[in-house]
């Protein structure tokens, strides 16, 4: 650890910070292209069951990652 | 209140703190809503009220107040209420200015550089912790938007290329609302971290006047007044910074958007849970770039960019200057109460003038979204070159791509009268060289040179 930058909160940041702030959005494009991507649709324009629950999946993952932030900052932000 | 040694004192840079507050709320809105609006995921007026009524739960959500200002930054026995006063008007200074010329710049990093220049006048350079303030305020603001461009351009490229076959409607559609729930999550926090920055402040001033005891807690008219003075404040919007954040980088498009705005979320977060505390501001405008540097075909006006790095390195020095300033007229008046009003005075005037200025050239919800720039030519055609060959590419409205169509189509007929003129004089030549070859060997002319 240098004086002037902290290297390893750095590193921290920087990782965990792409994996997260890349791989949630990544996981919400997931679920939107399962969802809407062409084929999705079958003959009669409802979109199958499977695609449903995978799409859900994938959201439902977004969404507990930002109730965890909520209490993330409820709990003081540290 | 009993005991209370200096109240008019007390008064005014409690007043001080919750004009701080709510430029603070002013100038950070675009932060979390620039890219909303921007995208049209939200109307501008929607969007300032969800983020104001965001802020003020986050200042009641969480109560662990940091009581202290810039602390390892300065030596905490000088700060005295003349000192945070003097501070409080350099940060607000500085954010009006920053504001009047549309730049995001960090509020905190303002309130940071007023105190410094006031310790710096009342001190001198002992009073100042050199090292803390390069490893706390000027190298994380280095940092931060490096780190933001580096999560965001990985986060929109991953989007972008997942979603490229999807429709552009559904698109749309479902990524509006990813990117409602990211920007309140940016909003929450910054009504948690910054609206108790205020607080720590009015504490501080309340113990040093002994109105409270020293281990008091905030009193919750405090946390009321803060809360409402943020998003008062946020709900005004600091429209021109919006639009620079929103337009003035990068065009963005929802994913772009949604993108962006969940890695400010996440790098904001994650830095201060690490301890690393980076800048609300400079992570969400390296956000918006990285937004730009990953989707392929979208352009960065980092001409833009680099003016906002440039105010953000000046505004330290900056905000020091009008807080040193302010602590020398403070002084100049004997200090204390006296001193006082004449700060508060020129504040209100100054804060006038900037607000007077910004009328001539009005940025508001109506015209926040208005185009950047007057289409440059350069820009112009390859926007259209693109449009026309690999419109998957790249959104264009529809206005725009009717037009570039128009222009492609009046160059195609230029071309193709260019190319007809053309094959009259190559007809012209081939006739008159038919004749020469007759006369000379006529290939030969130019040789010999």
């Amino acid at each position: 650890m240098n004086e002037f930058i902290e290297w390893g909160a750095l590193a921290n940041v920087l990782i965990v910070g792409t994996l997260v702030g890349a791989g949630l959005p990544a996981l919400f494009a997931l679920g939107v292209r399962i969802l809407a991507a062409p084929g999705a649709r079958d003959d009669a324009g409802e979109v199958s069951t499977v695609r449903l629950v995978g799409a859900w999946a994938c959201f439902a993952i977004v969404i507990a990652a930002v109730i965890g932030a909520i209490y993330f900052l409820a709990s003081g932000g540290h | 209140m009993v005991g209370v040694t200096e109240p008019v004192l007390l008064g005014i840079v409690i007043a001080t703190a919750l004009a701080f507050d709510f430029t603070n709320g002013f100038h950070d809105t675009g932060n979390a809503m620039a890219t909303s609006i921007a995208t049209r995921a939200l109307k501008p007026k929607q969007a300032v009220i969800l983020s104001a009524v965001l802020n003020m739960v986050g200042a009641f959500l969480s109560l662990t107040v940091a009581a202290t200002i810039a602390t390892g930054i300065v030596d905490a026995e000088i700060v005295t209420l003349e000192v945070v006063l003097a501070g409080l008007a350099g940060g607000i200074v500085w954010n009006l200015i920053t504001w009047l010329f549309g730049i995001p710049s960090s509020s905190s990093h303002a309130l940071v550089g007023g105190v410094v220049g006031a310790v710096l006048a009342a001190a001198g350079t002992s009073g100042v912790l050199w090292s803390g303030l390069t490893a706390k305020v000027l190298i994380p603001a280095l940092v931060a938007p490096v780190v933001a461009i580096i999560v965001a351009s990985v986060g929109t490229s991953l989007v972008t290329r997942l979603t490229k076959d999807v429709p552009e409607k559904d698109n749309d559609r479902m990524f509006r609302w990813g990117q409602i729930g990211s920007a309140s999550l940016v909003s929450l926090a910054h009504g948690t971290n910054d609206a108790q920055k205020s607080m720590g402040i009015i504490l501080l001033a309340l113990i040093a006047a002994g109105a409270v005891p020293a281990d008091s807690s905030v009193p919750f008219w405090v946390i009321v007044s803060c809360a409402l003075a943020m998003a008062l404040g946020t709900y005004m919007g600091g429209w021109r910074v919006i639009r620079t954040l929103g337009k003035g980088l990068v065009e963005l498009s929802s994913r772009q958007g949604m993108a962006a705005e969940t890695s400010s979320a996440a790098v904001i977060l994650l830095s201060s849970h690490f301890g690393y505390s980076l800048s609300t501001t400079h992570v969400a405008t390296g956000s918006i770039l990285g937004s730009g540097v990953g989707m392929k075909g979208a352009s960065v006006r980092w001409g833009v960019a680099g003016r906002m790095f440039a105010a953000w390195l000046i505004t330290v020095p900056s905000a020091a200057l009008v807080g040193a300033i302010c602590y020398w007229i403070d002084s100049a008046f004997g200090g204390g109460t006296l001193g006082s009003y004449v700060v508060f005075g020129i504040l209100l005037a100054v804060s006038a003038a900037i607000y007077i200025a910004s009328r001539r050239k009005p940025v508001n919800h109506s015209n926040v979204n208005d185009e950047w720039d007057p289409v440059q030519d350069s820009e112009a055609y390859i926007a259209e070159s693109v449009s026309v060959h690999r419109p998957e590419k790249m959104r264009v409205k529809r206005k725009e791509l009717k037009r570039s169509k128009r222009r492609a189509a009046k160059r195609e007929a230029e071309e193709l009268a260019r190319l007809e003129r053309e094959a009259q004089l190559e007809a012209e030549r081939a006739s008159h060289e038919s004749l020469e070859t007759e006369d000379q060997p006529a290939p030969r002319k130019g040789e010999g040179r």
